[in-house]
């Protein structure tokens, strides 16, 4: 017997809508993160020279927007209860650690703006429409920017990790089922 | 006609009698009318322009005795501006001038040797990217005089070039690009 979709979050699951995009935007950080690395010390005669960061900037910019738009979704279509078998601590680390993923991912977007718009210009994402620039011209605005997007981006690292050892902690030690909730898995209660 | 002719060659004649004699100047850069322009070839197809905007310095110029001439320009590197910002920022990190490990660049000259016509050949030590090295620069004095608020006002162009890679700066821009010629404009009020 197939198992129905269920697109919305539930009390028990979360539904396909947050599961594709919590995967969708965890490929998509992860990539900006070494793409970011990469593209940085790429040479002048390398074919990826300019469009790596035109690559970097468009792609920052969809993930941004769909972040708003998952937060605006979530807030009305609510989450999940916290399983029964997580005890108090693990729950408040845990909603510490999306609350950090957010806000860090948030803060590295628009320091990562900054470093593009410093000068006045929009950016372009995938040739199809612009952002343009809002706050600039400020002393050595791109250089600031620049030091706060990596500094931050090895933050939301280091975050990214403690969620996944988190998961892993609960699907290998505890043997509940926070990760297949997550992965859409588990049987339908 | 005759009577504005002879003003003008008296108003000359005081002019160059009250600039007769040793004068330390700054170098105007608080109001701008001092640069220090560069161009490098972009793939050789054309020219990229970019300026300091921060750099302060003096000079000293006795139209007696010009060999006696001095200057120095203290340059901020990170002022770099070449009206990108992604660019500037990648010529203040470590590919280009590493403005944090060497935050002064400076030029103190060693010798002016004047040419007639109001050139003259300027020797002096540059110092860019921790690197010093001697760089002749060819000058031409524009100009000199009252200023409409009081002051006196002196100025010169200087033109040169050099390869970057003398200043160890060697990221690939290509065979083209290996040489920047700078432009210099200097307005000096006399103190």
């Amino acid at each position: 017997m197939s198992q129905q979709l269920i697109w919305r979050n539930t009390e028990k699951r979360w539904g396909w809508i947050s599961i594709i995009i919590h995967w969708l935007s965890a490929l998509t950080v992860i990539s900006l993160f070494t793409l970011g690395l990469w593209m940085v010390d790429l040479t002048y005669y390398d074919d990826w020279y300019r469009t790596a960061p035109e690559i970097h900037k468009s792609t920052g910019i969809c993930l941004l927007l769909l972040t708003v738009v998952y937060l605006v979704w979530r807030t009305r279509n609510g989450k999940p209860a916290s399983l029964s078998t997580h005890s108090a601590i693990e729950i408040k680390a845990a909603r510490l650690a999306h609350v950090l993923i957010y806000v860090l991912l948030l803060l590295i977007i628009l320091s990562g703006y900054l470093i593009s718009t410093a000068d006045g210009r929009e950016i372009v994402v995938f040739s199809v429409f612009e952002i343009p620039a809002t706050i600039y011209g400020i002393d050595q605005q791109e250089d600031i920017a620049g030091v706060v997007h990596l500094v931050l981006a090895i933050s939301l690292m280091a975050v990214v990790a403690l969620h996944a050892a988190g998961a892993l902690k609960h699907h290998f030690i505890d043997k509940d089922l926070t990760l297949k909730r997550m992965l859409g898995i588990h049987k339908l209660d | 006609m005759k009577n504005l002719i002879l003003s003008a060659v008296i108003f000359g004649a005081t002019l160059s009698m009250t600039t007769a004699k040793a004068a330390d100047y700054v170098i105007d850069t608080d109001k701008a009318h001092a640069f220090i322009q560069f161009k490098i070839k972009h793939l050789g197809y054309s020219w990229l322009l970019g300026r300091f905007n921060t750099f302060k310095g003096e000079f000293s110029f006795d139209e007696k005795k010009p060999s006696a001439a001095k200057i120095s320009v203290k340059i901020d590197p990170a002022s770099i501006d070449s009206n990108h910002a992604e660019r500037d920022k990648h010529l203040r990190g470590k590919d280009f001038l590493n403005v944090k490990k060497y935050p002064e660049a400076s030029f103190v000259s060693k010798s002016f040797k004047q040419d007639g016509d109001g050139k003259a050949i300027l020797i002096g030590d540059f110092t860019l990217h921790g690197v010093t090295k001697e760089l002749v620069i060819d000058v031409q004095h524009i100009g000199h005089g009252d200023d409409p608020w009081g002051g006196y006002r002196r100025g010169f162009e200087g033109k040169t070039s050099f390869a970057l890679k003398d200043f160890g700066i060697d990221y690939n821009l290509g065979p083209a690009s290996k040489d920047v010629e700078l432009f210099l404009s200097v307005e000096g009020i006399r103190k």
